[in-house]
């Protein structure tokens, strides 16, 4: 499925950093340490495959015809996905999905500011909802970092492991392509690299006071927006889109 | 980086007070009565024009146009709120019956009227308020986290240290 249409592959690429975000969240149903936690991972994954079918359907309106928000869910291949790596890691342990939940977070709620000043009203209504949901998960995810990081020997070894695992994932975030310069330049897309610094910010108090350490780890890898992706998507989307592989159309 | 603003809720927002007009000013009045009787299928005991959802009713031909506000995205039970609306409505006689889902103005605790909250509170589920959380079981306000989300996708899980009861707080967005 090629798109062409800026806008369409940007609220797509919106769309796909929330699919895939929401169902490596979604696989820690009956899977979590504990039941109050088991319900608050379910809740977050719902916001962002909630947050994806906006994106989606948003997309699926600008290019009409017979394009639905499934389509771009369970009809694409791999390469067709342009979200962020960092979105489709495998979950690991919890300090591992925790500690990816938070720096994501921490961009998610500037990000999620920013783009309900965008020039596109629907993208701005979708993010002015959105942005609440982000400052709710960054509070819990932040209050994990202090638990886990600041806890017992063993849950701060499994936090900065995973820390040091995530770290050089994260200047995608920030990354800007020739897609981004166009819509930054008619107001419709956040400039990413501009929330840089206040992310940093967030990031290292927030670790500070965990007691944790910001990697020294240099050269992002990149590539997510161009479908270049890791092995381990190809795998979520085998399980995520089998059902309307083998039986396309197919409604409950 | 983590606002006051997500611990208490402001006064009545100006979006809400417009929408307050909508309904005072409508030439439809008996539709917004008839789906008074429309509850939140996870809290029974508030109406989804108590909740904030219902944000417009609006005839067109001979259609009656409802525009509905999400509480959150990946809500749920924002198709159930949807069905139930239509069934009330084709049982009030209007069979044709067209449903506008609006995101903006984003929906907020703060619409919350003080009447709605007091039902949620008596139904047993607690708002946050200025002074704290209370426990909707003893009123006290010595109350302490379980969990940041609740048993659905608008409540938080808090647990009261006099009485000891777990209970479910509506969150405040």
């Amino acid at each position: 499925m090629k798109l062409h249409d800026p806008l369409t592959r940007y609220v797509v690429r919106l769309g796909d950093d929330a699919l895939i975000m929401g169902h490596r969240l979604s696989e820690w149903m009956s899977r979590a340490p504990f039941l109050e936690e088991d319900i608050a991972l379910s809740n977050v994954a719902l916001d962002f495959v909630g947050r994806a079918r906006l994106f989606y359907q948003y997309a699926a309106d600008l290019m009409g015809g017979e394009v639905t928000e499934n389509t771009f869910a369970y009809q694409r291949d791999v390469r067709d996905f342009t979200n962020l790596l960092l979105c489709e890691l495998p979950r690991g342990d919890f300090a591992f999905t925790l500690c990816r939940q938070f720096l994501y977070d921490a961009y998610s709620l500037p990000f999620t500011q920013a783009l309900c000043k965008s020039a596109d009203s629907q993208l701005a209504a979708i993010a002015a909802k959105a942005e609440k949901e982000s400052r709710y998960h960054l509070r819990r995810s932040r209050d994990w970092m202090l638990r886990l990081g600041d806890g017992t020997a063993e849950s701060h070894e499994r936090c900065q492991n995973a820390l040091d695992q995530l770290w050089i994932y994260t200047d995608e975030m920030f990354e800007c392509d020739a897609l981004l310069d166009g819509l930054i330049a008619t107001g419709v897309a956040v400039n990413t690299a501009s929330l840089r610094s206040e992310w940093l910010d967030t990031v290292t108090e927030t670790l500070h006071a965990a007691t944790l350490v910001i990697p020294e780890a240099q050269g992002g890898v990149t590539g997510g927006r161009e479908g270049i992706h890791t092995d381990d998507l190809g795998f979520l989307l085998a399980e995520m889109q089998f059902m309307q592989r083998a039986y396309p159309g197919l409604q409950w | 980086m983590t606002s006051a603003t997500a611990d208490c809720i402001p006064l009545l927002p100006i979006e809400e007070l417009a929408r307050r007009r909508r309904r005072h000013e409508s030439s439809v009045g008996d539709i917004w009565d008839l789906l008074d009787n429309v509850m939140d299928p996870e809290i029974p005991v508030i109406s989804l024009y108590e909740l904030g959802v219902l944000q417009d009713i609006s005839r067109e031909g001979n259609a009656v146009k409802l525009v509905l506000t999400p509480t959150y995205i990946g809500c749920p039970a924002l198709g159930i709120m949807e069905e139930d609306a239509r069934a009330a409505l084709t049982a009030g006689g209007y069979h044709q019956v067209i449903v506008e889902t609006r995101l903006a103005p984003a929906w907020t605790t703060a619409w919350l009227t003080p009447e709605a909250r007091r039902k949620m509170t008596a139904y047993g589920v607690a708002s946050p308020e200025k002074g704290g959380i209370a426990c909707p079981q003893c009123g006290s306000v010595n109350t302490e986290v379980i969990s940041e989300f609740g048993s659905t996708a608008c409540k938080s899980l808090f647990r009261c240290v006099a009485c000891h009861e777990p209970f479910d707080v509506f969150k405040a967005i």
